[in-house]
């Protein structure tokens, strides 16, 4: 019973990564029908950058919850403007390519900012310090931190504001119009460059705030951390239902679970012929069990349409 | 109000208008009608700027070469697609505002909107369904509805009978009726001539992508090549 319920700790709070990392590929889908493949690197963007700013700020005798909202909010910035760069610089002039160009521009951008960040925090591991203090607390015989506890509630709001925005602002019925035809939605004078370049800004700030978690819940932050995340959180949107808000949501905590819990059992279930270290196959091969199922994920539903 | 002097649209190189040019007064309605691939659609999406096109727009004086699809609305054009193009996945309501997308003047909104649903009572009853589960006429009502939220001056209609029932079909010209004595100026695109030119006071016959007929709608309703070619007579 405690593994269950310790591993129901640790899901919860892997997926709420997940959701939102997979929010933002979800959101750039609904719009522009693109994987953005880069936005994996955004997210380990997040994470350097915080900690670039973390670090010399405590350094410098700053109070210690200060300098980590200073970081967090560092990381947003620079995500938010590499999000609209990289919609401007890679994707816009590729807006009425064939659809692969855009894909393979994606994977490019994605390496170049690897790169980008090798070069600047170089290839080493860097421990990411403890963002809050680590005493676990007692729940149900297993345990919780204030850290987990922190990344579930702060992923509940940004999710409750995003869904705010998107379904009862004036702004957000424009991005769902434009999402549904951005011709249309131009003759009602929106102008769809704005909502796209929005889109990418917002999407990048959840992955900035992704970011730092799931660099202050492991304890470490490298170049190359965006990589397996981004699959990951491109697993739940699609497990989701890709296009859809509430899928990517629902997806990336699903997938956190079912990872948590795959990791927990999945020795006891082979009997220790698969160790904890299998726990990325158990999420794919979930995920296509599932796309065999509902090939167009768990909310990728569409209202009927009559002409 | 609106001037087009040849106006060209090509998809591919295959010319589908072939320098047109005609106009519409400020208070008119003016019908153009068309067998199908006259190039009655290309020439609406041309005036609001959805297609590349040659020759010249000229719209309440100012010329459009120059001015994006989403800055038409706010100077008072609007244009209710062929297929009437309402968001399936909005509601009826939101579909409404976001006809208001570009005003910032609330009052007057919420006005206009009582005036809307007025003139389509339907879109009332209807106000929290999902656009996409309308029926035909329904959402061709909301497609209208929509394009009047923006307040426009010149309305661009394409097909709007197209797909409707008769007792529909006679709802939706009667609400055209009544928004053209409201004072905003049609251009309304139709393979229903009798209808278009009997609602019109005048039309222009399109074929082959060029304007063959030029008169007002009584002539044109008198006309023997009219009258034979889309009266079926
Ligand atoms: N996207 C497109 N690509 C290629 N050709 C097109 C395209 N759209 C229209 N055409 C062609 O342009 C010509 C004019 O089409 P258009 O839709 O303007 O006709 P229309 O008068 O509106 O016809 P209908 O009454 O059937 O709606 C047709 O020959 C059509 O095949
Ligand atoms: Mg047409």
């Amino acid at each position: 019973m405690d593994t269950f319920v310790q591993q129901i700790i640790n899901g919860l709070t892997l997926g709420s990564i997940y959701a939102l990392v997979a929010l933002g590929y979800t959101m750039v889908y609904g719009i522009l029908g693109l994987i953005n493949f880069a936005h994996g690197e955004v997210v380990m963007i997040g994470a350097l950058t915080a900690l670039a700013v973390i670090k010399p700020l405590a350094g410098a005798g700053l109070p210690w919850p200060l300098a980590v909202l200073a970081g967090v909010a560092a990381a947003i910035a620079a995500c938010m403007a590499l999000g609209f760069v990289i919609e401007r610089v890679a994707y816009r002039p590729l807006r009425n390519a064939p659809r692969l160009a855009p894909l393979i521009t994606a994977i490019g951008v994605s390496m170049v900012l690897q790169q980008l960040a090798m070069i600047i925090w170089g290839r080493n591991y860097h421990s990411f310090p403890q963002l809050l203090p680590a005493t676990p607390r007692a729940i149900g015989g297993a345990q919780i931190t204030d850290l987990q506890i922190m990344i579930v509630a702060v992923a509940i709001l940004m999710m409750a504001g995003l869904a705010l925005l998107v379904n009862r602002t004036r702004l957000g019925r424009a991005m769902r119009a434009t999402a549904e035809n951005p011709q249309i939605a131009g003759l009602m004078g929106v102008d769809a460059n704005h909502i796209v370049s929005l889109t990418f800004v917002i999407g990048s700030a959840l992955a900035a705030v992704a970011g730092v978690m799931v660099s202050a819940n492991y304890g470490i932050a490298h170049y190359n951390m965006g990589f397996i995340l981004g699959l990951k959180a491109f697993t739940a949107a699609v497990l989701g239902g890709i296009g859809n808000l509430t899928g990517a949501m629902l997806g990336g905590i699903l997938l956190g679970l079912i990872e948590a819990l795959g990791a927990g059992y999945i020795g006891d279930l082979t009997g220790g012929f698969l160790g904890s270290d299998y726990q990325d196959v158990f999420a794919f091969f979930v995920l296509i069990v599932v796309l065999i199922f509902r090939p167009s994920g768990l909310m990728g539903e569409k209202v009927s349409e009559r002409a | 109000m609106l001037e087009a002097i040849n106006l060209e649209v090509s998809y591919g190189g295959i010319a589908a208008v072939k320098g047109i040019s005609f106009a519409v007064e400020e208070g008119e309605m003016v019908a153009l009608i068309g067998a199908n691939g006259a190039g009655k659609t290309s020439t609406l999406k041309a005036l609001a700027r959805l297609l590349p096109a040659r020759g010249t727009i000229r719209f309440l004086g100012e010329e459009l070469a120059a001015l994006p699809s989403h800055g038409l609305i706010g100077r008072g054009m609007a244009l209710v697609p062929e297929g009437r193009g309402v968001f399936a996945r909005l509601s009826v309501a939101e579909n409404l505002a976001m006809g208001a997308y570009s005003r910032r003047d609330h009052a007057a909104i919420s006005a206009d909107l009582e005036r809307v649903h007025e003139l389509l009572p339907r879109l009332l009853e209807r106000r929290t369904q999902l656009a996409g589960t309308l029926s035909g006429g329904e959402q061709q009502m909301l497609a209208l509805g929509r394009a009047l939220m923006g307040r426009p001056r010149l309305l661009l209609l394409d097909e709007p009978s197209m797909g409707l029932a008769p007792l529909m079909v006679h709802k939706v010209f009667e609400t055209i009726g009544a928004v053209a004595a409201t004072g905003v100026t049609i251009l309304l695109v139709e393979q229903n001539a009798k209808l278009a030119l009997e609602s019109a006071s005048r039309g222009y016959v399109m074929e082959g992508g060029r304007i063959t007929l030029a008169d007002s709608a009584g002539n044109l309703l008198a006309d023997r090549r009219v009258r034979e070619a889309y009266l079926g007579e």
